[in-house]
């Protein structure tokens, strides 16, 4: 079977500057994978390298076909995206956001078709925003829109989903509600995850395996267990934060 | 909502009929009247409403490239760009015809063109598109365009410096027919182009990265909007002079009307525009009769303080 995704020492300068310097690995078909890392680390930069906005050196696979090779309707039929901030309003509701999830299987001037419109009503469905459909963004709140994002990112029917700290800006209740949510889509629809997510607990409660970059390069890849031994977390941030003596005694003395 | 575009299509209807018979002569009794009708009045109302279409939907096409609902034509200095791409050619090339196009419209589209090109580089290169920025960069492109234009008059006869002043003014004085069959030529083209970029203007508006994430092309997608925005433009301009605040006015009058989702306002737009500015002209013509008016002084005179009511209102 195919990996998913396979990237193979990707690097990428922009503006002269090096933010990727090599990163590698593979997420299999179905995984659930979360990227840590400090910041800077190019984390984001990474997700969008898949999504085909950067012209990036090395190699990056969706699907078995290098992203910077596809139609970018073709691989927006590959790979769908939840950004990080959705601080841009616009003046639509939210069933017409969720169908932009349809545009790369429409062609210019043909409407919605009825498998459009299924999909759509699937994806509220399963998120529970259908109640919201024809609300504005203006009205909903920051947990109720993550979910219209998610949504319509499921819409688009894709066997991939990025998504850039799908909770961090949530109150507990909803980062509860958003990672269940991802895991129910991850396991029901069989959606490979890969999420960058800046919360080590939440990464590590809801991933297959987690992989760490620093400093544009593949740190660490490995289950969650593998990750959180003080080792592997200090190189990573560089810090003596987690307290030796409680977590490995035996290693230490 | 069917009901508001019938009510729109009967609107541009009843503007495209009833204005060429309105004016100081009376077309259906003068023995002179089906003259001027043919050859005056209704290539004038044409002309009005197909530069009307062209301007709305530049502002349109505009507002959904920047994302902003000041973005149009004139605060972005493209119409000053076109009117002196225009002058130039004016000035320097009129004789010459350019493939057999109107010369004159080619020289606007390309000054539109350079200027949409040069506004967005400045607002990009200094962080992203803040209304600020976009504005003070089309303010400052306008005003150097407007100091080459004066430029050019003032070295020119006086018999063309008063030329240019009345085109710069605005208004669709034209004699038959060709005037309107060339701007129609242009619109038609940058409308076609437009129309189908409707879904894509829509994904502009979640902003070009998760448009991009979606699907769209967005590169491509700017600059053939840029191109068809740029066109009708220059078109415009190069026949009628660069009439303000069309594309503030119409657009915005049209989300009202129908909402932000293009495939409603696109057509909604373009109705709202040609009939705009055929009652504008309309008015031009007979608010002094027998003294007629530019119609740019009229769109002029109401964008202004339309301008700086959406100013206090918005931003």
């Amino acid at each position: 079977m195919n990996n998913a995704i396979q990237i193979e020492n990707l690097a990428l300068e922009l503006n002269g500057s090096p933010i990727l310097r090599g990163v590698s690995f593979d997420i299999g078909q179905g995984e659930y994978v979360s990227i840590i890392g400090p910041n800077g680390a190019g984390k984001t930069t990474l997700l969008r390298c898949l999504l085909g906005m950067y012209p990036y050196s090395g190699s990056a696979k969706i699907g078995g076909t290098e992203c910077r090779g596809y139609d970018s309707r073709a691989l927006a039929r590959q790979v769908s995206y939840v950004p990080q901030t959705h601080d841009i309003e616009f003046p639509l509701a939210v069933y017409d956001f969720v169908m932009m999830g349809r545009y790369p299987y429409l062609s210019a001037l043909s409407p919605a078709q009825k498998q459009d419109e299924d999909a759509v009503e699937q994806a509220l469905e399963i998120t529970g925003t259908t109640q919201f459909r024809t609300r504005t963004f203006r009205t909903l709140s920051g947990g109720e829109r993550q979910k219209v994002y998610i949504a319509a990112a499921l819409a688009q029917e894709t066997p991939v989903m990025l998504l850039d700290e799908p909770a961090t800006f949530l109150d507990w209740r909803h980062q509860t509600e958003v990672m269940r949510l991802l895991k129910k889509i991850n396991v029901e629809r069989g959606v490979t995850i890969l999420a960058v997510n800046h919360d080590l607990n939440s990464a590590a409660h809801w991933s297959d395996r987690i992989i760490a970059l620093k400093d544009g390069r593949t740190l660490f890849t490995g289950t969650p267990h593998e990750l959180i031994q003080p080792a592997p977390l200090e190189t990573l941030f560089e810090t003596a934060f987690v307290r030796k003596e409680t977590l490995a005694p035996a290693s230490e003395q | 909502m069917k009901l508001k575009f019938a009510i729109l299509i009967l609107l541009s209807l009843t503007a495209l009929a009833v204005f060429p018979m309105i004016g100081s002569t009376d077309v259906l009794h003068d023995p002179m009247g089906r003259e001027i009708l043919m050859k005056l009045r209704i290539p004038r109302v044409l002309t009005a409403f197909l530069a009307g279409i062209a301007l709305a939907t530049s502002g349109m096409i505009f507002q959904a490239l920047f994302r902003n609902p000041l973005a149009t034509p004139d605060t972005l200095g493209v119409s000053g760009g076109a009117a002196l791409g225009a002058t130039i050619w004016m000035r320097f090339a009129a004789p010459l015809l350019c493939l057999g196009v109107s010369g004159t419209s080619v020289a606007g589209f390309l000054g539109a063109l350079g200027t949409v090109l040069l506004v967005y580089g400045l607002a990009r290169a200094k962080s992203g598109f803040s209304s600020a920025t976009l504005l003070l960069a089309g303010v400052a492109v306008n005003l150097f365009f407007s100091s080459l234009i004066l430029l050019m008059q003032y070295f020119s006869d006086p018999g063309e410096t008063f030329r240019m002043i009345r085109w710069l003014m605005g208004g669709f004085s034209v004699v038959g027919f060709t005037t309107p069959i060339n701007l129609a030529v242009f619109t038609a083209i940058g409308l076609v182009i437009a129309v189908l970029l409707t879904r894509e203007m829509n994904l502009l508006l979640i902003g070009e990265e998760l448009a991009s994430a979606r699907g769209v092309n967005v590169d491509r997608t700017k600059i053939l909007l840029f191109f068809s925005a740029s066109l009708m433009t220059g078109a415009a301009v190069a026949f009628c002079g660069p009439i303000a605040f069309v594309g503030l006015m119409v657009p915005h009058i049209g989300r009202q009307l129908v909402g932000s989702d293009h495939r409603k306002l696109f057509p909604a737009v373009i109705l709202l525009g040609g009939a705009f500015l055929v009652i504008c002209d309309g008015l031009a013509r007979t608010l002094l009769a027998p003294v007629e008016m530019p119609a740019g002084l009229i769109t002029s005179l109401l964008g202004g303080p339309f301008f700086l009511w959406l100013l206090l209102r918005k931003v």
